[in-house]
Order: C-alpha cells, then sequence, then structure tokens
C-alpha cells in the first residue's frame, strides 16, 4: 500500500518537475513547483518523518513560493512576457542539454540495475535495523530515534554551531537582499559637487 | 516498504531535470526554479538517508539545506529585480557588462 502511494507521488513528483522546466508561463511555472514541493513533502511522511514534511510544506511551499510569486507579481506583463519566454526556449532548441540529463539517469539507471548482489543489501527504509537502532538509543537517551524531540536535542546538543551559522547565513543573505535589491539613483558618485560630498561626510560621521 | 533504490532513483532524476533546466533556459527566474528542484532532489536523499539509518544527522543536514536554499532564493530575486530594472528582460545572455 505504501509502496503503491510512494509510486504515485513520485511520478507526480517527476511529471510537475518536467512541467515547471519546460513551462513558458512563470506563474504556471510556480504553480507546478509548488505542486512537486508537496508532493516531496508526502514522500518524508511516508519516510515517517513528519518534522521535515512540515518543514517542507512551510518553508518551501510558503516562504519561498511567496517570494518567487511577489517576484513574478512585479515582473510579469502577461502576454509580452510569455512571448519573449517563448522566443527564449522552445524544446527544439533544448535538445544538447535534454541529451545531457537523459544520459545522467541512463548512467544511474545502468549502475542501480547491473551488480545485482549490492542492490540487496540494501535494506528497505521503513525497516530500521536493530543496531541502527540500538547506536542511537546509546547516542542519545531519548526512546524514540527519529522523534521531533531528539532532533531537537541534537540541535541544540552537538550541533549548535550550525544553528549559529545556519542563522548567520540567513541575515546575511537579508542584508544582501535589501542591499541589491535598493533602488540607487544612476551616476550618483559623479553628479555630486563638492559642498554635497562635504555634506555627505557630516552626515556619514554623524551617524557613526 | 520503500525500496531505497527507487528513492534514489527518484532523487537523481529530480537533480537530473534541474540540471536539464539550468542548462536551456535562459530566463534567470526559471534558472532560479530549476536551482530549486535540483536542492529538492538531493534533501529528499538527506531524509531518505536519515531514515535508513535511523539517526538524526539527515535531517540536521536537511535544516541547514533549507537555510542555504532560503538565503540564495532571497538573494537570486533581488538580483533578479535589480538585472530587470537594467535590461527590462531576465534574458542571461544579453548580461554581458558587469555594471551597466
Amino acid at each position: 500500500m505504501i509502496e503503491a502511494i510512494f509510486m504515485i507521488t513520485a511520478i507526480v513528483c517527476l511529471i510537475s518537475a518536467l512541467l515547471t522546466v519546460t513551462a513558458h508561463n512563470a506563474v504556471h511555472a510556480l504553480l507546478y513547483l509548488v505542486t512537486m514541493m508537496i508532493a516531496i513533502a508526502l514522500i518524508f511522511f511516508l519516510f515517517g518523518s513528519p518534522f521535515a514534511a512540515a518543514l517542507q510544506i512551510i518553508v518551501y511551499a510558503g516562504a519561498v513560493m511567496v517570494l518567487f510569486v511577489f517576484v513574478t507579481m512585479m515582473l510579469h506583463q502577461g502576454e509580452k512576457s510569455n512571448l519573449d519566454e517563448k522566443a527564449l526556449f522552445s524544446l527544439k532548441n533544448a535538445k544538447g542539454p535534454l541529451l545531457l540529463a537523459t544520459i545522467l539517469i541512463a548512467e544511474l539507471l545502468m549502475i542501480s540495475v547491473q551488480p545485482l548482489e549490492m542492490n540487496s543489501s540494501l535494506v528497505p527504509l521503513s525497516a530500521i535495523s536493530n543496531e541502527a537502532e540500538q547506536d542511537s538509543a546509546q547516542r542519545d537517551n531519548t526512546s524514540q530515534p527519529n522523534s521531533v524531540k531528539s532532533l531537537a536535542i541534537q540541535l541544540y546538543g552537538p550541533y549548535r554551531l550550525l544553528v549559529i551559522i545556519a542563522a548567520m547565513l540567513l541575515l546575511s543573505a537579508l542584508i544582501a537582499a535589501i542591499h541589491i535589491a535598493r533602488k540607487t539613483p544612476k551616476h550618483v558618485d559623479v553628479d555630486l559637487s563638492p559642498e554635497e560630498t562635504q555634506l555627505a561626510n557630516k552626515q556619514q560621521k554623524a551617524n557613526s | 516498504m520503500i525500496e531505497t533504490l527507487w528513492v534514489i532513483i527518484l532523487s537523481f532524476s529530480l537533480f537530473a531535470i534541474g540540471i536539464f533546466g539550468l542548462i536551456s533556459r535562459r530566463n534567470l527566474l526559471f534558472i532560479l526554479l530549476s536551482l530549486e528542484i535540483m536542492l529538492n532532489g538531493i534533501i529528499l536523499l538527506f531524509v531518505a538517508a536519515s531514515n535508513l539509518h535511523g539517526n538524526n544527522d539527515g535531517q540536521i543536514m536537511y535544516l541547514l539545506v533549507l537555510t542555504l536554499a532560503a538565503s540564495e532564493v532571497a538573494v537570486g530575486l533581488a538580483l533578479v529585480i535589480q538585472i530587470y530594472r537594467q535590461q527590462q528582460n531576465l534574458d542571461v545572455d544579453t548580461l554581458t557588462k558587469l555594471r551597466g
């Protein structure tokens, strides 16, 4: 049953990813991408990690997609954008990339089908082996190895530095985004007269 | 019971689709979307490995990749807006000057 649901979800995921990549309308591409992300969240649920699934929906399908939608709203010009996009991209002109991507997938399929003795050693996902269970039980004293509680304990225990790095990454991205997207007046450094530069310097000193 | 092999194939296919989009599209917005697809393929592999081995390191890595994706999207979209202001379209092939 779970395997059937996984297969259907995986097919939905792949189809919507392909449609995202080949769509001409940016809004359609965004909606297909949301479909793909919700499909991936469903796969996370099937794995048995609901925290990752919830984060996938909240952060990806929520926050990141809202950013994309806002930018598309700002920049999309209706039919003109669609026509421009059709001139920029068509499947006929994308034969080379298609060939390369197909080669990659074919190689993966060959590797994974050919050596059967390697595949037979793989454990099914939902059956966690006893050794791993004992390992993680020794490592942290929580009862369930994959619960949100043990995740939080690990995150604020041995992985403290990672949380700080993530926070600093987000902060620097915020500052960079604000700085880049700011409207800059053109040729500001050329047009300034000496008095104006003096005034600007004074203001800088006052600010600091 | 989900076979590990199918998960790996799904993840790698998503990555290949993302690479296809990355190479073939010329609109910067769609390039960012393709990057998102590639990151999602990697994330899928991380969470699957975390569940296969029964420890949480994969999910912690998932959190970090999620943060990375969010900041990448923020900076990338700021660049999209700035490029659109400069040349009224998002064709990356016409970006030939560093300072327009």
